[in-house]
C-alpha cells in the first residue's frame, strides 16, 4: 500500500534518516525499532510532510504522496503522534470531530456523511463516551492520548502510522490500545506502520519489522527474523536477549 | 493547578448569548449616539433614529445633523474598529495557538502604524481620494511588516513557530516604536496631531471611514470565519492540523494576509488601539468556549461593545478628554491582568 524509496532526511549536514526503502502492504504491521536517535520518528514525519526529503514515497506503488492534497493525504494516512497537548478548553468530542476534517474540506457547510457516526463510534472504541463533554485541560496524559487516537479512528485511513502509541499509558490501556489497533487492522485495505520502543510489543503485535540505526536501515523482513537476539545486540549494544530474560524472571 | 469544570456544559449553539450580545451591542449603540456634548434627550435620539429611517420629518433639523451627521459616523467607525480588531485577535490567537498573540503583539499594529505616519508625515496622498495615501500606506506596511516577521522568524526555525514569531513581534515593535517618535520629533508642524493621532483617535471619522471599514470586515472577516474548523485545528496543535489534512501552509498565508489587511485599513481610520485584539477574545472565550465557530462571532460583539465604551469614556464621562488609546490600555492592560491570573495557570 505504501512504499518509501531511498528517502533521505537531512538536517544541516546531517542525515537523520538515510537511503532508507520500506514496504507496506495490506493486512501487515509493520514495527520500526531502533535506539533513540535512529531516525524513525523523522521517518514519520516526512511521511506526514512535515520535513523536506529526497526520495519518495509511493501510494498503491504508483502516485507519490508528494502529489496529494493535504486532505486526500489524511483520508489515505492517518498519524498519531507520540505526544499531543491542547491548549485551550476544547471538549474531547471536539477533539475527536476534528478528525472528520479531510471529509469536510472544501464543502462550506461541511455535510459529512457518516461523519457523527464515525465520531461514536471512535468514543466507544476508545472508552472515551462518558468523558465526551470533559475539557482537554482536566485529562491525564493517558486519556490525552486516547483522545488523539479516538480522533485519528474518525479520520477513518486506511493506513495507521503510530509514533510510540502507548508512550503514557498504563499497562491495561497499553494491551487495550493494541488489541484495538489489531482489531482494526483486521478489516481488509488497512494497514498499520509504528514506532514502540518496547521490543516485546514489537515482536507480539507485529507481523514485519525495519530495524533502524542511525537512520540507515539495519535488516527488515518478518518481526521474527528481524529482530532475533544478534540483530538487536549490534543495534542496541546489549545483550537484548538476555536482559528480556533477566526482566521476566523477576516475576518467576 | 487552578480547578477547572471537568466537564463542560456548553450546547452546540445558543441563540441565548448571541441574543444578549446583539441587544447589549444595540442599547450601547444608542447610548453612544445619545451621549454627547449637545443636549439631546434619549427619546429625541431614538425618533431622529426612527424617523430618519422611515424618511419622515424631525422635530429639530439641527439635533438631526448632530446625531446623523457628526455623532453617527464616529459611533459607526468605533463599532466597526472594536469588531475588527477583536476578530484578529480571537484569530491570530487560535493560528499561533498562543493567548498572548494579537496584531499589537505580532508588530503588524506598529508596522502599520508607521506606514501611516509616514503618510501623514510626508502628506503623502491618492488623487481623488484625501485619505487614500494613508490607508494604502497602513496596508502595505502592515503587510510589509508581516511578511519581514515571517521571513525573520523562519530563518531562524523552518517550522515557523509560535514563540519565535511572538518573540520578533515584540522586538519589532520596540524597534518600530522608536523610529515613529524620531519621525515625529523631526516633522514638528505635525507633531500634535500625529502624537494625538498615534494614541488612537476617531475625532476625523467620517461616513466614507465607515464604509471603508465595513468593507474591509465583510471581506476580511469572511475569510476569517470561513476558516473557523482550520483555525481549531491550529488551536488544538499545528502539527495534528497538519495530520488530520489541513493545508497548513496556504491556510496560515491567508488568515495572515486578511489580518494583515483589517489591521492596516483599522489603524489608519483610528490609529493604534492596543489591548482590544488581546483582551476581547478571552472575555469570548469565557462566554462561549474555545471553539471558533462560536468564538469569532462573539469576539465581534464584544469588542464592538468595549470599543463603544471605551469611547464614550474617553469622549465625555471623564472630566478630561483623553485619547481612546490610552482609556482602552488602561482599562484593557487591568482586565488582561485580572484574566491572566484567573485562566493562566493552567494554560
Amino acid at each position: 500500500m505504501l512504499q518509501g524509496n531511498h528517502i533521505t532526511v537531512r538536517y544541516g549536514r546531517f542525515a537523520a534518516v538515510n537511503d532508507l526503502s520500506f514496504r507496506l502492504e495490506e493486512g501487515q504491521w509493520l514495527m520500526l525499532a531502533g535506539p533513540n536517535g535512529a531516525g524513525k520518528s523523522t521517518l514519520i514525519e516526512a511521511i506526514a510532510q512535515g520535513v523536506p526529503y529526497s526520495g519518495s514515497f509511493l501510494w498503491q506503488g504508483r502516485q507519490d504522496i508528494r502529489t496529494l492534497k493535504p486532505a486526500q493525504l489524511a483520508r489515505r494516512i492517518g498519524i498519531l503522534s507520540q505526544k499531543n497537548t491542547v491548549g485551550y478548553a476544547y471538549t474531547v468530542e471536539e477533539v475527536v470531530g476534528l478528525g472528520r476534517y479531510a471529509y469536510k474540506a472544501g464543502f462550506l457547510s461541511g455535510n459529512d456523511g457518516g461523519g457523527q457516526e464515525s465520531v461514536e463510534r471512535a468514543l466507544q472504541m476508545t472508552g472515551l463516551t462518558d468523558l465526551r463533554r470533559a475539557s482537554m485541560l482536566t485529562l491525564s496524559g493517558g486519556e490525552t492520548q486516547r483522545v488523539f487516537l479516538a480522533q485519528v479512528f474518525a479520520q477513518d485511513p486506511q493506513v495507521l502510522i503510530l509514533d510510540e502509541p502507548v508512550n503514557h499509558l498504563d499497562l491495561k490501556y497499553q494491551q487495550h490500545i493494541f488489541s484495538l489497533i489489531q482489531a482494526w487492522l483486521m478489516q481488509p485495505g488497512r494497514a498499520v506502520l509504528s514506532v514502540v520502543h518496547d521490543l516485546s510489543l514489537a515482536r507480539r503485535y507485529g507481523t514485519h519489522a525495519v530495524l533502524m540505526d542511525h537512520g540507515k536501515c539495519v535488516s527488515q523482513g518478518d518481526a521474527g527474523s528481524v529482530l532475533t537476539p544478534d540483530h538487536l545486540r549490534s543495534v542496541y549494544g546489549m545483550d537484548v536477549h538476555a536482559w528480556m530474560r533477566d526482566m521476566l524472571s523477576q516475576w518467576m | 493547578m487552578t480547578k477547572h469544570a471537568r466537564y463542560l456544559k456548553r450546547d452546540r449553539f445558543s441563540p441565548v448569548t448571541y441574543a444578549l450580545l446583539a441587544a447589549a451591542l444595540f442599547l450601547t449603540f444608542v447610548v453612544c449616539l445619545f451621549i454627547g456634548r449637545a443636549d439631546i434627550s434619549f427619546r429625541e435620539t431614538v425618533s431622529i433614529l426612527w424617523n430618519s429611517l422611515w424618511g419622515l420629518a424631525v422635530e429639530s433639523a439641527n439635533h438631526r445633523n448632530i446625531i446623523l451627521g457628526v455623532r453617527m459616523p464616529g459611533v459607526l467607525c468605533v463599532m466597526l474598529v472594536g469588531a475588527s480588531l477583536s476578530l484578529c485577535g480571537a484569530a491570530m490567537q487560535g493560528l499561533l495557538r498562543n493567548p498572548l498573540a494579537d496584531g499589537s503583539t505580532m508588530g503588524v499594529s506598529s508596522g502599520a502604524a508607521l506606514g501611516a505616519v509616514i503618510a501623514m508625515a510626508t502628506g503623502f496622498t491618492l488623487p481623488g481620494f484625501a485619505f487614500g495615501g494613508v490607508t494604502v500606506m497602513a496596508m502595505a506596511f502592515a503587510f510589509g511588516s508581516l511578511l519581514l516577521i515571517l521571513l525573520i522568524a523562519y530563518s531562524l526555525d523552518r517550522s515557523l513557530s509560535t514563540n519565535s514569531i511572538i518573540l520578533i513581534g515584540v522586538i519589532f515593535t520596540m524597534f518600530i516604536s522608536a523610529v515613529i517618535s524620531i519621525i515625529i520629533t523631526f516633522a514638528s508642524r505635525h507633531t500634535q496631531s500625529l502624537s494625538f493621532w498615534t494614541l488612537g483617535s476617531f475625532s476625523g471619522a467620517n461616513y466614507q471611514h465607515a464604509l471603508l471599514l465595513l468593507a474591509a470586515l465583510v471581506i476580511c472577516g469572511g475569510v476569517i470565519l470561513r476558516f473557523s474548523a482550520e483555525l481549531n485545528a491550529f488551536a488544538i496543535g499545528e502539527e495534528n492540523a497538519r495530520h488530520i489534512g489541513v493545508n497548513v501552509k496556504r491556510v496560515k498565508l491567508i488568515i495572515l494576509i486578511a489580518v494583515s489587511v483589517l489591521i492596516g485599513i483599522c489603524i489608519s481610520v483610528s490609529g493604534t488601539i492596543g489591548f482590544v485584539g488581546l483582551v476581547m477574545p478571552h472575555i469570548a472565550r469565557m462566554l462561549v468556549g474555545p471553539n471558533h465557530r462560536r468564538l469569532l462571532p462573539a469576539s465581534l460583539f464584544s469588542g464592538a461593545i468595549f470599543l463603544l465604551w471605551a469611547d464614550l469614556l474617553s469622549r465625555r464621562l471623564l472630566p478630561v478628554k483623553l485619547p481612546i488609546g490610552v482609556v482602552t490600555s488602561i482599562v484593557g492592560g487591568i482586565a488582561f491582568i485580572i484574566i491572566f491570573c484567573r485562566t493562566g495557570k493552567t494554560r
